[in-house]
């Protein structure tokens, strides 16, 4: 047996204070209520955060309009720029840092972090560093203006990364921002506020506050923000267009999704099933787009579940620090209890729930990689949202049925078609009713690639050209 | 003077390519004209109308979708003077018919103005195309019941989007006059369908109907009932347009914002091997 | 590790074939496959075509694996029993194959403890002077044959030289595959080639060099493998390391997948050897890594994986003192022949 040894990144490389503020007018203000945030994979009290209060929002908000009216709408393109370069370059010198602490506040594997989600944060800021100063010639006409104070809600899922696609462009356009991470995963946000001060952008044009549902409630119904920007959950966007209903505050939202990975009979097996595996197991099953429901051409589905079952046999679920780690710890215990729920639902509803032999910490929130076979379009879990390792397999037979059972969900953020059959994949990707699709691949984002919902996943982009428009009076 | 009888006009609804009374049986008066007075379930006909052409409307090629629109230009430039004797200026006819040629044409240009080859940093084919969001409900302009239509229903169905358009209340007779052109323009069942009555009374089954797509607030003037049936609108994340913060003038260039309002982006990812 | 009871516990379907669902009994299936290239090309154009971006990232995920102490020191003993410590060069003597022996032997004369190789590797004419060295030390003699490096010479040419071989005392034949027949769509006679040299070889095992650098495509390299196995080949060898590409983490990864789905459509287990180009302990592992997560922990052994080598070796050797010392060592402290 080849067992690999432990092979634990260092944390002596991250500084975790005992205690944060909030982060004002590029300053740090103590917050009135403190709460803790933990390390999912111990359950360890990892620092002791504030959760702004309305005052406090309003105080952040202030001091962003502030900046934005003093200082960044003054502020050149060609200046703009560079601010939001040295950010992206600073991202680059402290990424292990960065890594290293996203894994330990969020979860997920070091290899995730430290590949995935820190490169693709400094590249989404130098992507949109370059905008700053050629937003005439992205097509929104002569000299767009910026709309002013975004309020930005952010999850838990990519803490970091979801920061840099809501900064980056809102920066770039000419705005200023009030951001609140999760609750459950404050401490990237607060050390990208460090690296804020380090880059010397004015104060008050990013200000964090940390806080959970109130703040984020505070933040997108005050009267002084002009954009409201979330990512989330789909009954929390929902609430959100509510509460912004008859303003004039410009709304994007990337929600929820229950994205078809389809398998052809012709596909490239091997790489459909590491797509599969991908789709699904990548951070834990916490994104928004995984591919939480496999649809397998009947011809090939005895095959495709033996290759995945051998696969799934070799994910390494264990220490995030772990570099050999392939599936992390679950964010939280309320997510942990979700996911529980809905595969005790599958179970009961009459699914066959099956994981590989596999060994779970004693502390800490976890859960096993897990599928469900024998699952129909009528099961809860075929349907809802389950954020997390769970895979609902089921089975077509025709073209036409893998599009009508893809589409019918009321979602629309993703879907996967493996094929070898080059016209059949423009055919379905034609018809699929989703934001992205990834043909033979899936899960791959790039800071150029737009990324967005249809339907009930929401509404706007982030990435590429069409992202600046979320954050430009056009 | 004749002796002859004129023969009046019924100024029904226009659904699915035909042209109903409201379900309801009621009518209200508007010069001196029973108009159809569309109720909840005339929306629900129309949203089931308008999805049923979906598929075919936005599966047609853009070519065709331009013809079309086009076509319908032709036929209201050849109905120009109805138009007038109902009231409405010569210029706003003009204007109109202007529109449809000017949005006729975006039907195959507006995937190369909004759409995006991504050069993505891998070895992946990327582009990003966009696609029409499916049933927009449009809440059509009360002070411009010709021109101000037009605007707001060309560039949301030239996309592939199909529509259920709540008519100016106060002037609904150019929208069902429009709906006779329409009706000859070779455009497709259900991808406009036209309902006369109460925007307060029908707007609400709009906005809150789970099978439309996006909403188009534009006609709109009334602050609290804007909100309201933005409100209902987020039931399911419906696009919407808000009504516009200043008064809109109709001649002016209309932009691409009403098109983009009702197109989805589509992102599609192909790795490049051999 | 493969779990056999997914792999093996379902009926047959029409196309099982694709993934090797099949059941050992099936293997009747495969019979009479090489009497045509029509059948064999219906047959190797019918498995699952390969994505290279999805395999090359998939190589290069494994390749972030990060092996230490315990299981690199593990691993580093593991991959000096796999090696097959080569020279095929036209200058090659006497001297300097009885200096290769002697190292294959035993490695690190400093230390005892450090195990010998699987194989020496060398060209026919000198498998007589290899024979004498390595009689009875439990070192495998291999020989290249038929041809090496291009394959072309007549297929009697190549008996010859196999059954000379051979009869010297190579215990492993390592063939060439013609790439010219294979790329032009003969593979009859590359299948039947395969199996006359089989049969020459006797009881000596057969290694097949598909020569994957020619090959061009991955898919190429998956029809060339389940070719060399289903004409009788033991091994499936990557290259020659005479063409610019020799030995990749990917095409040793396709390599894999091809002999795990053989196994479990046949019951027939298939080595693997990539050669030319390793020549570091952290490449040697990441093999070793690929080899774990794809065949499973059934080919982590000599006689189901090599690696065709000559300067792997004694950084494998440098590596294993500096995890036995605490300290880096240098290339003079290890033989160089």
């Amino acid at each position: 047996m080849f067992e690999y040894a432990p092979a634990p990144e260092s944390r002596s490389i991250v500084d975790i204070k005992p205690s944060y503020g909030l982060f004002v007018d590029g300053e740090w203000v103590d917050g009135e209520i403190r709460n803790k945030t933990v390390n999912p994979a111990t359950e360890e009290v990892l620092a002791e955060v504030a959760w702004a209060t309305e005052a406090e929002v309003d105080s952040a908000v202030r001091a962003a309009r502030s900046a934005y009216e003093n200082v960044w709408s003054r502020t050149s393109g060609r200046e703009r720029a560079k601010y939001l370069y040295r950010i992206a370059r600073i991202i680059q010198e402290r990424s292990r840092e960065l890594a290293v602490l996203e894994s330990i506040d969020n979860g997920k594997p070091i290899r995730e972090s430290r590949d995935v989600d820190v490169p693709l944060v400094a590249a989404h800021f130098f992507y949109y560093a370059g905008w700053a100063d050629k937003l005439s010639y992205a097509g929104f006409g002569e000299g767009p203006r910026p709309l002013g104070v975004a309020g930005q809600v952010i999850p838990w899922n990519f803490p970091l990364l979801m920061l840099a696609w809501k900064i980056a462009p809102a920066l770039a356009c000419g705005n200023t921002v009030v951001l609140k991470p999760a609750e459950t995963t404050p401490l990237t946000a607060l050390l990208f506020a460090e690296i804020c001060q380090e880059a010397d952008l004015p104060p008050g044009v990013v200000n964090i506050v940390t806080g959970a549902g109130d703040t984020g409630h505070a933040l997108v119904s005050h009267p002084g923000v002009d954009k409201v920007a979330f990512t989330g959950s789909t009954d929390v966007g929902r609430a959100i267009a509510r509460a912004v209903a008859g303003s004039r505050k410009k709304l994007t939202l990337e929600l929820g999704g229950k994205a078809a990975n389809i398998v052809f009979d012709d596909a490239p097996i091997d790489q459909a099933v590491e797509g599969i595996v991908n789709g699904i197991f990548f951070n834990q099953g916490h994104v928004c787009c995984a591919g939480s429901r496999l649809l397998v051409q009947e011809s090939v589905y005895d095959d495709v579940l033996a290759s995945l079952k051998r696969r799934m046999a070799l994910l390494r679920v264990g220490d995030p620090l772990d570099k050999n780690t392939d599936i992390g710890a679950i964010n939280s215990a309320a997510q942990l209890d979700r996911i529980r729920t809905l595969s005790e639902i599958g179970a009961s509803e009459g699914a066959t729930q099956w994981s590989p032999p596999c060994s779970l910490p004693d502390r800490g929130f976890w859960f096993a990689p897990t599928i469900f076979t024998g699952v129909t379009q009528a099961h809860r879990i075929a349907r809802e949202e389950i954020f997390g390792p769970v895979l609902s397999v089921l089975t077509f037979r025709t073209p036409a049925e893998a599009v009508e059972k893809a589409n019918n969900t009321p979602y629309g953020l993703s879907a996967g078609v493996w094929t070898d059959k080059g016209s059949r994949i423009l055919w379905m990707a034609d018809r699929l009713r989703a934001g992205v699709v990834w043909a033979n691949t899936f899960n791959k984002f790039d800071p150029s690639a737009p990324f967005g919902g249809y339907k009930e996943s929401g509404y706007g982009r982030e990435g590429g050209r069409h992202g600046l428009e979320a954050y430009l009076d056009v | 003077m004749s002796d002859r009888l004129a023969v009046r006009k019924t100024y029904k609804l226009y659904v699915g390519g035909k042209f109903p009374r409201s379900e309801s049986g009621r009518s209200y008066l508007v010069q001196d004209s029973n108009v159809a007075l569309a109720s909840r379930k005339d929306v629900r006909d129309a949203v089931v109308a308008a999805r049923a052409a979906v598929k075919g409307w936005s599966g047609a090629t853009a070519y065709n979708r331009g013809q079309i629109l086009y076509r319908v230009a032709e036929m209201l430039e050849g109905r120009r003077d109805q138009f007038v004797g109902l009231g409405e200026t010569p210029a706003d006819v003009d204007a109109a018919i202007d529109r449809w040629v000017w949005y006729a044409g975006w039907s195959d240009k507006i995937a190369q103005v909004y759409g995006n080859a991504n050069p993505v940093a891998g070895p992946y084919f990327n582009i990003s195309a966009p696609e029409p969001t499916g049933v927009v409900g449009i809440v059509a302009p009360p002070d411009s019941p010709l021109l101000g239509l037009v605007s707001v229903v060309a560039p949301a169905i030239v996309t592939g989007n199909t529509v259920v358009v709540l008519a100016s209340e106060g002037q609904p007779l150019p929208a069902v006059t429009l709906a006779e052109v329409l009706a000859t323009s070779d455009l497709p069942g259900g991808v406009v369908n036209i309902l006369t009555g109460r925007v307060a009374e029908t707007g609400p089954w709009l906005a809150a109907h789970m099978d439309v797509n996006a909403i188009d607030l534009t006609g709109v003037p009334d602050a609290e009932l804007a909100r309201s049936l933005e409100e209902a609108a987020a039931g399911n994340l419906k696009r919407v347009v808000r009504p516009p913060a200043t008064p809109i003038d109709w001649h002016a260039d209309p932009g691409l914002g009403r098109l983009t309002a009702f197109l989805e982006t589509k992102t599609v990812w192909h790795p490049k091997g051999v | 590790m493969i779990n056999h009871e997914y792999v093996h516990g379902r009926q047959p379907t029409f196309r099982l074939s694709r993934l090797g669902g099949m059941t050992a009994t099936a293997t009747s299936a495969f019979a009479g496959i090489g009497r045509s290239d029509a059948a064999l090309r219906t047959f190797l154009h019918g498995l699952p075509g390969v994505d290279q971006v999805g395999a090359e990232q998939r190589a290069a995920m494994l390749g972030t694996r990060s092996i230490k102490t315990t299981a690199k020191a593990w691993a580093i003993d593991l991959a000096i029993r796999m090696v097959d410590l080569t020279t095929l060069e036209g200058a090659d003597t006497p001297g300097k194959v009885r200096a290769l022996c002697a190292k294959a032997r035993r490695p690190d004369p400093a230390d005892p403890s450090a195990p010998a190789v699987a194989a020496v590797c060398v060209y026919p004419s000198m498998v007589p002077v290899a024979a004498e060295e390595l009689a009875g030390s439990g070192v495998h003699l291999a020989s290249v044959a038929t041809a090496f490096p291009s394959g072309q010479a007549p297929l009697d040419v190549k008996i010859a030289d196999t059954r000379a071989a051979v009869a010297a005392g190579a215990d492993e034949i390592d063939m060439v595959i013609s790439r010219g027949a294979f790329l032009a769509g003969r593979y009859a006679e590359v299948y039947d080639e395969i199996v006359a040299v089989k049969e020459a070889c006797g009881d000596a095992h057969l290694k097949v060099i598909l020569e994957t650098g020619e090959l061009a495509t991955y898919d190429n390299v998956r029809r060339a493998s389940w070719l060399a196995m289903l004409a009788g080949g033991d091994f499936i060898k990557t290259s020659t390391g005479k063409v610019p590409v020799a030995a990749t983490l990917p095409v040793t990864l396709v390599m894999l997948e091809a002999v795990r789905d053989f196994r479990a459509a046949t019951g027939r287990q298939v080595g693997v050897k990539p050669a030319g180009g390793i020549r570091t302990t952290k490449d040697a592992i990441k093999y070793l890594v690929v080899v774990n997560e794809t065949a499973g922990e059934d080919w982590l052994d000599p006689d189901w994986f090599r690696f065709g080598a000559s300067t792997l070796l004694n950084d494998l050797l440098m590596q294993r003192t500096k995890l036995k010392t605490g300290h880096y060592s240098g290339p003079d402290y290890f033989t160089v022949d």
